[in-house]
């Protein structure tokens, strides 16, 4: 698992191509901050755990690219947006309620 | 924690950041405190947010200070829709890099909370925002709205401590909007984190009329005003009043203004009223109040002074109709702009709300004299002491502004110890009473002047007489039968010309019959004259005689000697002849 960080963004495909992937997410996190390094942690067990190789997570680190705050809407983070499928849903939080992230994903209901 | 530690050091001089809104920053000896939050807060529709949008666009325009603008409510096109009337072009400014608007928006229902978060998102975009145009100034607008967005309440409220303490730190001047809650200032409690200055807004009905107030609550480390203001939203934005000034310490002028009537400047001291002093003329209904005011605003305006006159009982046309009937045109200054009518029903708005309008148009127009007439209407809208307190805000800022201002008033009865004048009686400089002297089937005008301050003035009741070609006073008769006035007052008068008449004849008569014995004796006289030139005469024509007799005895008895001799010498010749 590398992150590259250097551009704000690391995309990290597990497995399979990522066109393949069925879940497109996308987590925007602040640095190195706790609730950022908890959420990045529990995102990634619950995704192995639940849809392993099937999904695209792309990690934004607001801090180095600060525009996209205003552009994403964003107040409180983390937060993790789930482009696809749809419908587009929006999670904020360090993802430790693995029930609600997993509702969130369309995965538990 | 902070700010306590900061508190020494700031104490000594505390900065402030104007506003800009009008009043406010009178109100607040400066405006809110520079560099720290203040929350303003109120009840939906009370004018939070125009107030805080106020503020940055103030900022921005007057002052050079770039504000952002984060609104929790309404979206950046709407607010600049909202605005646009007020004359402010959210756009344009948005455009020159003055303001920043960022709308933020949490849908609970778009959003599942997974666990620990904090707003970090927030302080970014408001970081970036405020770097983005060098902002100074900074509205949320409201951010209580976080809180039915996000359920977490002990995140949200330590998140909020951390976000003012933050923007105390970025040293922005910020306005937080809160919705005044049950009991507590906001419905959050957010006055809890903002403590150096809180501003509550109000709106408020009573009478059917509705008033909009602002109060300062708290101001750390400043004096400020403590009452309700009441405040007005119109097309330049709010305008707060602060009614009563702090402080009583206006300058005074010792030059004086005519008050268009010679026989009253002879009143009072022969000079008139003084520049910038309030003068009341109270009266009974009918004694020509309004005619003295537009003489005076007559005499104003032919002065090249301006002079605005409020009129709450009839219209402007009318007013110009009925006073052109006693020889004064006032549509002239109207129409060389020196002579400004405003009217309106007391009852179109607050007491406080005139008062307002009031202020804007004097501070607009700038005139010299001021005449409201008659303040007796207003009384329709408030209790007599609201009138009272009303104009002592009033008179203040007028003479603040050096600005000569004549009330009128009607008294409901003609008792002259009568106070009913709204109680102004005591705040104004002068006062000049008007009322019937009702005698011998007739009514007639007597004016006095109660009081004058700083001036000789006359303590003598005149008749007051409105005629075609104007006003004027004159002295009443004190008669035998006490004071007359009206046809009493000209009988008396056409009594002492008889009475002259009379005398000029008896003396006349006295005249000529001195006159004839002069001529009588002076006749005498003549003839005495006549005499004793005849006497002289006589005795000169016997004087003549005998000198005459004596002359021609002399002369024959010379020509007989002559004779005698002569015939000797005749014989002689002819003996020698021979």
């Amino acid at each position: 698992m590398s992150k590259r960080r250097q551009d704000g963004r690391s995309q990290e495909t597990s497995g399979q191509s990522r066109q393949q992937g069925k879940y497109v997410l996308r987590l925007f996190i602040t640095g190195a901050s706790p609730n950022s390094s908890r959420a990045i942690t529990n995102l990634k067990n619950i995704c192995e755990a639940n849809i392993p190789g099937d999904y695209s997570l792309e990690i934004i680190d607001v801090y180095q690219s600060r525009d996209i705050a205003e552009a994403e809407g964003l107040i409180a983070l983390p937060m993790l947006v789930k482009k696809y499928p749809l419908p587009e849903r929006r999670m904020i939080g360090d993802m430790s309620n693995t029930k609600k992230v997993l509702s969130g994903l369309g995965l538990e209901f | 924690m902070t700010s306590k530690k900061d508190k020494p050091l700031s104490r000594s001089t505390l900065a402030k950041t104007p506003t800009g809104i009008i009043g406010l920053d009178e109100l607040t000896g400066g405006g809110i405190p520079a560099g720290r939050p203040t929350l303003v807060c109120g009840d939906p529709g009370c004018g939070k947010t125009l107030l805080s949008l106020e503020f940055i666009v103030r900022g921005a325009t007057q002052y050079n200070e770039p504000g952002v603008f984060i609104a929790f409510e309404e979206k950046s096109e709407e607010l600049a829709m909202n605005v646009a009337s007020l004359g402010f072009d959210l756009e344009q400014l948005q455009r020159d890099g003055l303001l920043k608007i960022d709308h933020i928006h949490i849908e609970r229902s778009e959003i599942e909370e997974t666990g620990e978060y904090d707003l970090e998102g927030l302080f970014i975009r408001l970081d970036h925002a405020i770097k983005s145009i060098g902002a100074k100034r900074v509205v949320l607008d409201t951010i209580e709205n976080l809180f039915s967005g996000l359920s977490n309440q002990f995140i949200l409220r330590s998140e909020l401590r951390r976000l003012f303490q933050w923007l105390k730190e970025k040293k922005v001047t910020a306005i937080i909007t809160g919705e005044k809650g049950n009991g507590l200032l906001t419905r959050q409690g957010l006055e809890e984190y903002v403590s150096d200055c809180v501003i509550l807004l109000e709106h408020r009905v009573s009478n059917k009329i509705s008033t909009r107030f602002l109060r300062v609550v708290k101001y750390r480390g400043s004096v400020h005003g403590t009452n309700e203001y009441p405040f007005l939203i119109d097309s330049d934005g709010i305008s707060v009043l602060p009614v009563t000034s702090l402080l009583l310490a206006h300058d005074v002028s010792s030059q004086r203004v005519s008050s268009g009537i010679p026989a009253l400047d002879d009143m009072l001291g022969g000079q008139g009223f003084f520049k910038g002093s309030s003068i009341l003329v109270s009266g009974t209904a009918g004694t020509g109040k309004t005619s003295i005011a537009a003489y005076f605003a007559d005499q104003t305006c032919q002065r090249k002074e301006r002079c605005a006159y409020f009129a709450f009982e009839e219209s402007p046309q009318q007013i110009v109709r009925n006073m052109k009937s006693i020889g004064i045109d006032l549509n002239a200054h109207v129409n060389k702009g020196l002579l400004q009518f405003h009217a309106s029903r007391p009852t179109l708005f607050g007491l406080e709300m005139h008062l307002v309008s009031m202020y804007k148009i004097i501070k607009k127009f700038k005139p010299q004299t001021v005449i409201l007439d008659p303040i007796t209407n207003l009384i329709t809208v408030g209790s007599v002491s609201e009138v009272k307190s009303m104009l002592i805000r009033l008179i203040d800022f007028l003479q603040a502004e050096q600005i000569t201002v004549m009330f009128t008033a009607l008294t409901l009865n003609s008792v002259v110890s009568e106070q009913t004048d709204e109680g102004v009686s005591s705040l104004v400089d002068a006062w000049l009473l008007v009322r019937d002297i009702e005698s011998n089937g007739e009514r007639n005008r007597g004016m006095y002047i109660m009081k004058s301050r700083g001036m000789k003035h006359s303590n003598q009741v005149r008749e007051f007489i409105i005629r075609d070609f104007g006003l004027d006073l004159m002295d009443v008769f004190l008669g035998a039968d006490g004071v007359l006035t009206g046809s009493a007052r000209e009988a008396e008068q056409l009594k002492i010309q008889a009475g002259h008449v009379l005398r000029d004849f008896a003396v006349g008569r006295k005249d000529k019959e001195i006159e004839r014995k002069r001529t009588v004796l002076e006749a005498k006289i003549a003839s005495l004259k006549e005499e004793f030139e005849s006497i002289t005469d006589a005795l000169n024509k016997s004087y003549v005689e005998e000198d005459l007799r004596n002359e021609v005895i002399e002369k024959n008895r010379a020509t007989i000697t002559d004779i005698r001799n002569n015939k000797n010498t005749i014989t002689d010749k002819k003996k020698k002849g021979r």
